[in-house]
């Protein structure tokens, strides 16, 4: 599989990641040997086979529709690089 | 007691003397503080320790003298891998994007070691977010295999495996998600038991892939493995896709005798790419079984050559989508000066990840991305559902699969570092079992050529814990490799 | 010129009316301190999982048995990938591939006739959170409390033609979930959210033209300002040769036109997959016969009920079953006091106009349902009069009171006891002499004359029929 520049573009932009230019030609090389490899599984028949997306477990697992939380404010924003009046700040979003 | 015999005790043993009152758990913690503080600059195992244990200690030894406190490993020092959420504790996961987060919360199982009277000793260091096999990706500094200079412990539970290989601990949690118990406790000659999808809860673990992520404990051998389970399993209301499980009866354990035990042995985990000594030490353990009266049988196992795509397009899928979370907003890393929100996101997100994170959340994007979900992602899920069929099989005929959990022991530092294909591939024996949740347990079977352990997987039914510790438990009480260190040669 | 059509879809967001949030056990409650009803779980810390409201799966089924769809009886949930401030996991937990509802239809009356709107789907998923420009710092202030609200989002087919087929759906839709108990559906809340989409096409073309999308529109009246408003702009953007560009528009209420948003990302790429947190959920033919059985009677059985076994007029009906609330007034009323026609009466003539110069609207008065019904009763057992009832019916709408209580208290009882009345009468005809003696002497007008006079006397709270009879009983034994 070749991975192009764009596509390699297009995964940073998808993550929210910067990559420096050394590094993309290197995820370049990296992510086209992991899906080389990776494209071996074209070799196996799943033709008729569902998607399993639970392999085995519980079904219809529930909460009781009940408040239990407290206000825990502090809690929450004890780790918040940035925030005012209880809320959590980020930089301007325009819309 | 002295602190060098204390330091090379069983969790089990140590809990069992401060019940009689030879020993403290105040002594038993001191101990294994004391031998962190000399050796971590050596081993680097821990990324924080609790200097604040000893009052720990003080308080649970007052509840054990009053009766309040009863269980084996009440009083019992524990070391906890850094991605498990500790209230008031920071918890890294050996990322710089969470150097600084101290979680409000108490993971599920920290609650359930605190009821014991468990005290904890420090928080392990891993590979970062777990993502990787050699405990070298971490933010921290690698960790150090205590058997040979420059050698890694495996990952990337690294820091928890080697923690209890250098008498840092006697007891750890680890997690696993495609073999981060049982490969470093293989490369650190130490047994570590990836449990049944669902009998721990997830609950505060920082996930990496939901669907395979479990907690489960390393130790010094099965009987601790057992007794810890015991503790940390149960269905929890916080996580939904736990579920309920029997405790091992250790009495039951005790007495297991593997006569009558039919072991399959997949054939493509004894083929090319299995080092031949590794080869030859899991061999000579099914040659002891097979001494002992257990009947042993070849199968073929064709879906295990394609365990590793199938594991690392689920595995990077979940990741991709589970570390979206940390963009510098509500905790973790977050750089100075940002222009706009897309710059906090980018900025945040690329200078607060590792090289092996940035990766593996590009490879997720790629395989749920329209145009590829198809092709590579649901393939996945369809080819999941054959290897639970393959499993299936091999199960109405065999009570357990054994093998190798890693093709080689530990590398060098930095081998495969550079090449992270081969990296992965180190992984082939262990990740099928978390594809579909099945329970597995690494024990020391022996050692290479250079005098580095050897670990044999033994696999399991679904909730099949209890017969892995009895035949992980038999074995050990006919052989020594678990209880060789690396200081005795 | 040629004539176009509108044709136009819908996405309609209602919150659910559940105590706790659809993943975690922190209250619902519509405002609040910033992020006060907020915990690890719903502000996406590390380590936490979602456990989900049973409730919400009850809501959702119950709305699309209403909607008459088909329920899916295997359920997942998958997660919806991307990133923005107001989604703390940056993946919103929702259903892709499989809905829990699909395949209904409802149907809407509007001055054209009857029609069918078609559901495509119906699914469940949590509520982001909340952003506010903060003008002292000029950045945006980042708050939770919305952020796991339970959602269904209601997929419809794009069978809409005009502004008033899209009103009448919504307020279908609207008195649909609000008589099921699902959701309270306040648009000027947020708790009923529409997303119209929207594109023309020449009459009698089958094709679809390209569509835009308006988001987030806060009223029913904007929503249909806004249709007129962009169907023109497609249709004389196409008149004059130039082309729609899918996109997401923005009405601006005041300026009453839509403008593009900037879109600074290319085409989102939500990454679906399955949510492998959440176990699936299996709905059993038993669960759907007992949601079923339970489902309360919907407005359009209502008013057929109230008018052809209540003998209500269909005006009536029609005001009553338009709202909820006057519903559980008026059969509560209707239940005490036995008489539905006098009930609804009182609540058209008296009880809207006493609510309506309040000023308050009607959801918003904590009325005691019991009132009504007990003040009609007082009023039919002749202790009080009409018009007292009247008074004591605006008080009860102002406070909370007992109207039996209330009467008693401030002495408003009308005497019908003729034993109580009479001394009282017999004083009036003592200082009124002249009076008497001109009606015993044939003027029979005076006999009104007297009446009033007793009835100051009594202070008006006697029963006008009762001071009659003694008053005329006393006056012939005078003869």
């Amino acid at each position: 599989m070749e991975i192009t520049p764009e596509l390699i573009d297009y995964l940073q932009q998808l993550g929210r990641i910067s990559l420096s230019e050394q590094e993309k030609e290197k995820t370049g090389k990296d992510l086209s040997t992991i899906l080389g490899y990776i494209d071996k599984l074209n070799e196996l028949d799943t033709e008729g086979v569902e998607p399993m997306s639970h392999a085995f477990g519980r079904t219809n697992v529930f909460r009781e529709d009940t408040v239990t939380n407290d206000a825990m404010v502090e809690d929450i924003l004890a780790n918040a690089p940035e925030s005012k009046d209880g809320a959590f700040l980020v930089p301007r979003t325009v819309e | 007691m002295r602190p060098e015999e204390i330091v090379r005790s069983s969790a089990l043993e140590i809990g069992r003397k401060i019940k009689s009152g030879e020993l403290t758990s105040v002594e038993a913690t001191r101990a294994f503080l004391d031998k962190i503080t000399s050796d971590n600059g050596k081993y680097n195992a821990f990324v924080t320790v609790c200097e604040d244990a000893v009052k720990e200690a003080e308080l649970i030894d007052q509840k054990i003298a009053r009766g309040e406190l009863k269980g084996p490993l009440a009083g019992v020092p524990i070391a906890v891998k850094d991605n498990i959420c500790t209230k008031g504790i920071r918890t890294t996961c050996s990322s710089r994007m969470l150097g600084n987060f101290i979680p409000p919360y108490d993971a599920t199982v920290i609650k359930k070691l605190k009821a014991e009277g468990m005290v904890m000793i420090g928080k392990t260091n891993m590979d970062e977010f777990a993502m990787g096999s050699t405990t070298e990706t971490s933010y921290f500094g690698p960790t150090y295999n205590p058997w040979g200079e420059n050698r890694v412990p495996g990952g990337s539970s690294g820091g928890s495996a080697a923690a209890v290989a250098a008498d840092n601990a006697c007891i750890a949690l680890g997690s696993d998600t495609g073999g981060s118990i049982r490969q470093p406790s293989s490369f650190c000659g130490v047994t570590g038991l990836k449990p049944t999808y669902g009998t721990v809860s997830r609950y505060g673990l920082v996930a990496f892939a939901s669907s395979l992520d479990q907690i489960g404990p390393i130790g010094r051998d099965a009987r601790d493995l057992a007794a810890l389970f015991n503790i940390i399993c149960g269905i929890d209301e916080k996580d939904q896709t736990s579920t309920e499980t029997a405790p091992i009866d250790m009495d039951k354990l005790d007495s297991f005798d593997v006569k009558g035990l039919k072991i399959g042995l997949p054939e493509q985990y004894f083929g090319d790419g299995i080092d031949e000594d590794v080869k030859a030490r899991v061999s000579e353990a099914v040659s002891f079984f097979e001494s002992k009266g257990a009947t042993v049988g070849k199968f073929s196992f064709p879906i295990a050559d394609y365990a590793i795509p199938i594991y690392y397009i689920i595995a990077c899928a979940e990741a991709c989508s589970n570390l979206s979370r940390y963009d510098g907003i509500k905790y973790g890393y977050s750089p100075e000066g940002v222009d706009d929100l897309m710059d906090l996101y980018i900025r945040s997100r690329s200078e607060g990840f590792g090289m092996e994170v940035k990766r593996r959340i590009m490879l997720g994007n790629f395989v749920l991305s329209s145009g590829y979900y198809d092709a590579y992602y649901n393939k996945a899920l369809r080819a999941k559902a054959l290897i639970k069929e393959a499993f299936d099989k091999a199960f109405d005929e065999y009570d357990v699969i054994m093998g190798p959990v890693a093709p080689t022991t530990a590398l060098k530092c930095g081998e495969s570092l550079s090449d992270p294909l081969k990296m992965y591939l180190g992984d082939i024996c262990t990740v099928l079992v978390n594809t579909v949740g099945l329970p597995a347990i690494s024990v020391p079977c022996g050692f290479d050529g250079s005098g580095l352990p050897v670990g044999l997987q033994i696999t399991g039914r679904h909730y099949s814990e209890g017969l892995l510790c009895s035949v992980a438990s038999f074995y050990q009480k006919h052989t020594d490799h678990h209880t060789k260190r690396s200081s005795d040669r | 010129m040629a004539d176009y059509e509108m044709v136009i879809g819908l996405e309609v967001h209602c919150e659910l009316s559940t105590k706790s949030k659809i993943f975690c056990g922190c209250s619902t409650k519509f405002g609040g301190a910033p992020n006060t009803h907020v915990c690890e779980i719903c502000s996406g810390m590390p380590g936490t999982l979602p456990t989900l409201n049973k409730s919400v799966v009850e809501f959702a089924v119950k709305a699309g048995t209403a909607l008459n769809c088909e329920i899916t009886r295997n359920n997942k949930f998958d997660r919806k990938n991307y990133f923005y401030p107001d989604l703390p996991k940056a993946y919103q937990v929702s259903q892709l591939y499989f809905p829990i509802c699909r395949n209904g239809r409802v149907e809407i009356k509007t001055s054209k006739g009857t029609k069918y709107i078609g559901i495509h789907e119906i699914h469940m998923e949590e509520d982001a959170g909340k952003l506010v420009h903060d003008p002292y710092t000029d950045k945006t202030m980042v708050d939770y409390n919305r952020c796991g609200v339970p959602l269904i989002e209601i997929v419809s087919e794009p069978d809409f033609r005009s502004a008033e087929e899209v009103t009448a759906y919504l307020e279908k839709l609207r008195d649909t979930l609000q008589y099921l108990g699902v959701s309270d559906c306040k648009m000027q809340e947020g708790s009923m959210r529409a997303d119209v989409n929207l594109s023309v096409r020449p009459v009698g073309t089958t094709e679809f033209g390209t569509r835009t999308e308006m988001k987030n529109i806060a009223s029913l009246k904007a929503i249909a300002r806004a249709i007129e408003y962009e169907f023109e702009r497609q249709v004389d953007t196409v008149e004059a040769g130039g082309r729609i560009i899918q996109e997401t528009r923005r009405w601006d209420d005041t300026k009453e036109m839509t403008y593009s948003m900037r879109s600074k990302e290319n085409a989102q790429d939500y990454k679906y997959f399955p949510e492998p947190d959440l176990m699936p959920i299996v709905i059993s033919e038993e669960y759907l016969n007992k949601v079923r059985e339970e489902m309360p009677e919907l407005a359009e059985a209502k008013k057929e009920r109230y008018i052809s076994q209540l003998g209500l007029p269909e005006y009536d009906a029609d005001i009553i079953t338009g709202s909820t609330t006057l519903v559980k007034i008026f059969e509560k009323t209707a239940d005490i006091c036995g008489n539905p026609k006098e009930a609804s009466n009182w609540i058209l003539t008296d009880l809207l106009k006493i609510i309506n110069d309040s000023g308050k609207p009607l959801d918003e008065v904590s009325f005691r349902t019991e009132s009504l019904g007990e003040i009609i009763k007082l009023v039919s057992d002749g202790k009080i009069n009409r018009k007292t009832g009247k008074q004591v019916l605006a008080k009860a709408v102002e406070e909370d009171i007992i109207p039996e209580e209330y009467v008693k208290a401030n002495g408003l009882a009308q005497v019908s006891d003729a034993g109580a009345i009479e001394p009282v009468i017999k004083e009036v005809l003592g200082s009124n002499e002249k009076a008497v003696n001109e009606y015993l002497g044939g003027a029979e007008k005076n006999f009104q004359f007297l009446i009033g006079q007793s009835m100051r006397a009594l202070k008006g709270k006697a029963d006008p029929q009762s001071v009659r009879t003694v008053l005329q009983k006393l006056l012939d034994e005078m003869r």
